[in-house]
């Protein structure tokens, strides 16, 4: 067996240390971190910016994960790929939960909706798989936004759209909402997009662990929220469908 | 009182499956198991009845616990299987005689081809005015004769009353029960059945050759046939029907014009046509959609499309354009229509309403503009295609007009081709939220039969849409491209030549 090449391990130890913060990182901290000299991790970083894998601020001079590898990431399950195999699942989820289900992948930097189950009360609805929705304004979105902490640096460039009064703007504040969703492994939305519409969602992994997609349900805050707090049942049937198309794609079981 | 569940048995072509639902109609458990596919020799596919009454065991007890339920939970069980699988038995030992011969297995070819010549050239009309079917290797009226002709001294047994004959339904009903009965939807499969008297045609039978005694007693879809003995001990089994059946009951497809289609490898669409059977000029099959107790029997149209899911496979498998079924309907979205290319998938020949068995496969209208995406849209709209015309034969022979058309399956996942479905049926196709249509058809039938439903609007309450596309195609191109499909079957037609056949 030939030797290992050292460069690439550093580089994939550089890779793995941002990919594992939410904020920029500069050279000295990343050459703090893995105890390696200052000029060799310029080195490194200077040919990962170079094949898009790393992408540099041009005001702070920090570095992050670059576009090229988040598309090598994000692109490897197939939104049509992901609604057959969640089909029955989330079928399920609407029968059980007697609200609407979509399940939303990550789209430049939007939620697009690669499946949606109509409400089980046969009125009059309109299948809207393929239309996109904001990231920070759906339990969806929250939660795609929660996993890939670098997208979520990058929606908080911009100036965070309002739709209501309640929707969230202030990176701050959605940071922190965030960081609570990373450790309770879901997300809510209270009338954050639409007044009269609220949403609770949770991930969908694929066997590496990976946050490939959402599942969640919409409908009105007094039927998903109780006291302000969404209703225990209808998360548990959420969390239980979103694990359970998770096994389906194969991911460890928990 | 404690909740009651319905059991679903599903015996189908690759495995076989319990599903437990409770009074909304909801999944609570499911389990399924595989068996073997048997090929001794091309053309010859079989089953092993005592591999598939050990799964079917294993799925059930594997279905409750899992639901953490126990038999006396359940009010009843019914069962959906395969069609026009064949065994025969020993009736003293249970042993059976022969794998059975399933559905796709063709060795009757030359039987059934003598049955066509012996009866000239009225064959056609002469079984389909008695059964509703045409001559085909499919049923199993044939698969019986074959194995009493080929198993040394199975005539003679079977004269002296010591074998027993069924389809899965039967086998699974005695192996549960010790009784030998069918219901009328899967005795509607054997070219044996009077379509009127709902009993064997004694013409039929001495035309085929096979002893009446052996054949077992046909009864109404959802009755109580018995109470199961064993590890099931005390559950009533309320209701056999045959899968395609079993899904147009599942649909709620209870009203004449109800008309559904199952989306898998093949097709299958069934029109119910009411208490009066529709015989078919346009080559379309007369089959019983059902019979719930003592009401009145209903009778269906059936027409199934050899060729649909078969074709993305192929598509992924031969040409490799695409790693995943799925993916076809993202490879299809790279571009905004077929380009004019027409994909007729006449792999073994044509089937309803063309019954061509000299076309073969063509791709037509091909320019320097088509790429793959063209092609993956052309292969979607190839099931499109084909289901209008099936449609259309069954609105011609049955004369009812449609509205709606309910579909499952699993390439119902397919969203572009649904929407295409829509736009070259010119109806609104629904997709109901439990998928499961076969079982749940099944566990219906049998809630009914016990009073654990009390009647079918308490059933049509539980149909839920879980998505609906509606036509949005302007009618002066829907009618151009079914010109054009027109024109690319007559291409598919003709192909073989006699000496073809020779090597």
């Amino acid at each position: 067996m030939p030797g290992r090449i050292q460069s690439i391990e550093r580089a994939a130890a550089i890779l793995r240390l941002l990919s594992g913060r939410s904020r920029r990182l500069g050279v000295v901290e990343m050459a703090n971190e893995l105890g390696l000299p200052k000029g060799t991790v310029h080195g490194i970083l200077r040919t990962l910016q170079h094949v898009g894998f790393v992408e540099q601020d041009p005001e702070s001079g920090k570095y992050r994960l670059g576009a090229a590898l988040l598309h090598m990431g994000s692109s490897y399950l197939d939104g049509n790929e992901l609604r057959t195999r969640a089909l029955n699942w989330s079928d399920s989820l609407a029968s059980r939960t007697h609200e609407e289900v979509r399940i939303g992948t990550l789209h430049d930097g939007r939620v697009l909706i690669v499946h949606h189950v109509f409400r089980p009360d046969d009125s009059m609805q309109t299948l809207d798989v393929g239309s996109m929705m904001p990231m920070h304004a759906t339990a969806l979105g929250k939660v795609l936004l929660a996993a890939h902490p670098h997208v979520a640096e990058d929606v908080m460039t911009r100036e965070l759209p309002t739709y209501t009064d309640s929707t969230i703007t202030d990176p701050k504040l959605l940071r922190r909402e965030l960081e609570r969703i990373r450790e309770r492994g879901w997300a809510s939305e209270a009338g954050e997009l639409e007044r009269l519409r609220s949403s609770l969602a949770a991930p969908i992994m694929d066997r590496t662990g990976r946050t490939v997609g959402a599942m969640g349900i919409f409908g009105g805050p007094e039927r998903l929220f109780a006291a302000r707090s969404p209703r225990p049942e209808l998360l548990t049937h959420v969390r239980e469908h979103a694990q359970a198309v998770s096994r389906e794609l194969g991911a460890i079981p928990w | 009182m404690k909740e009651r569940y319905v059991a679903a048995i599903d015996q189908g072509t690759s495995s076989s499956r319990c599903l437990v639902f409770d009074h909304s109609g909801r999944i609570v458990s499911v389990a399924q198991m595989e068996h073997r596919q048997i090929y001794p020799h091309p053309g010859a596919v079989e089953h092993d009845p005592l591999e598939i009454w050990s799964a079917v065991e294993q799925v059930v007890g594997r279905a409750l616990h899992d639901a953490d339920l126990h038999p006396s939970d359940l009010a009843a069980i019914g069962i959906a299987n395969q069609r026009e699988t064949t065994i025969v038995w020993d009736r003293e030992t249970g042993r059976p005689v022969h794998h059975a011969l399933t559905w796709q297995d063709t060795r009757t070819e030359g039987l059934v081809n003598g049955l066509g010549v012996a009866l000239g050239v009225d064959a056609d009309s002469y079984t389909r005015s008695r059964t509703g079917l045409p001559l085909a290797t499919y049923f199993s009226g044939p698969k019986l004769c074959w194995l009493l002709d080929h198993i040394p001294g199975l005539r003679d047994r079977a004269a002296a009353g010591e074998l027993l004959f069924g389809t899965m339904d039967t086998w699974l009903i005695w192996k549960l029960t010790g009784k030998h009965l069918t219901d009328v939807t899967n005795a509607s499969r054997t070219l044996m059945m009077n379509l009127e008297t709902l009993d064997w045609d004694q013409e039929m039978i001495d035309l085929i050759g096979v002893p009446r005694s052996m054949l077992p007693e046909i009864r109404p879809s959802a009755q109580v046939y018995g109470e199961a003995q064993g590890q099931l001990g005390g559950v009533q089994i309320a209701a056999a029907l045959g899968d395609q059946q079993a899904a147009l009951f599942g649909q709620t497809c209870f009203s004449p014009g109800d008309v559904k289609c199952t989306y898998g490898t093949g097709s299958f669409m069934l029109l119910n046509t009411g208490e009066r059977p529709v015989l078919s000029s346009r080559g379309l099959l007369t089959t019983l959609c059902c019979q719930v107790g003592d009401e009145q029997p209903t009778y269906a149209l059936e027409g199934s499309i050899a060729v649909t899911g078969a074709l993305v496979r192929w598509f992924r498998d031969n040409l490799e354009l695409i790693g995943s079924a799925s993916e076809i309907e993202t490879l299809a979205r790279t571009v905004d229509d077929s380009g004019g290319c027409y994909f007729v998938p006449a792999f073994s020949g044509l089937y309803a309403p063309h019954w061509r068995s000299d076309a073969r496969g063509v791709i037509t209208g091909l320019t320097g503009y088509i790429t793959k995406g063209h092609l993956a849209r052309a292969v979607l709209e190839a099931t499109a295609w084909q289901s209008r015309e099936v449609l259309d034969a069954m609105v011609a022979d049955a004369g009812v007009g449609l509205n709606t058309l309910k579909v499952d399956g699993g390439m119902t996942a397919n969203n572009l081709l649904m929407q295409s479905l829509a736009d070259v049926l010119d109806l609104q196709v629904v997709r109901p939220i439990v998928a499961e249509t076969v079982s749940l058809g099944a566990a219906y039938a049998a809630g009914l039969a016990v009073g654990f439903w009390t009647d079918r609007e308490e059933l049509r309450a539980n149909w839920h849409i879980a998505a609906q596309w509606v036509p949005d195609m302007d009618p002066r191109k829907r009618e151009r491209g079914y010109r054009k499909w027109h024109k690319a079957v007559e291409r598919a037609t003709g192909w073989l030549d006699d000496d073809d056949l020779e090597e």
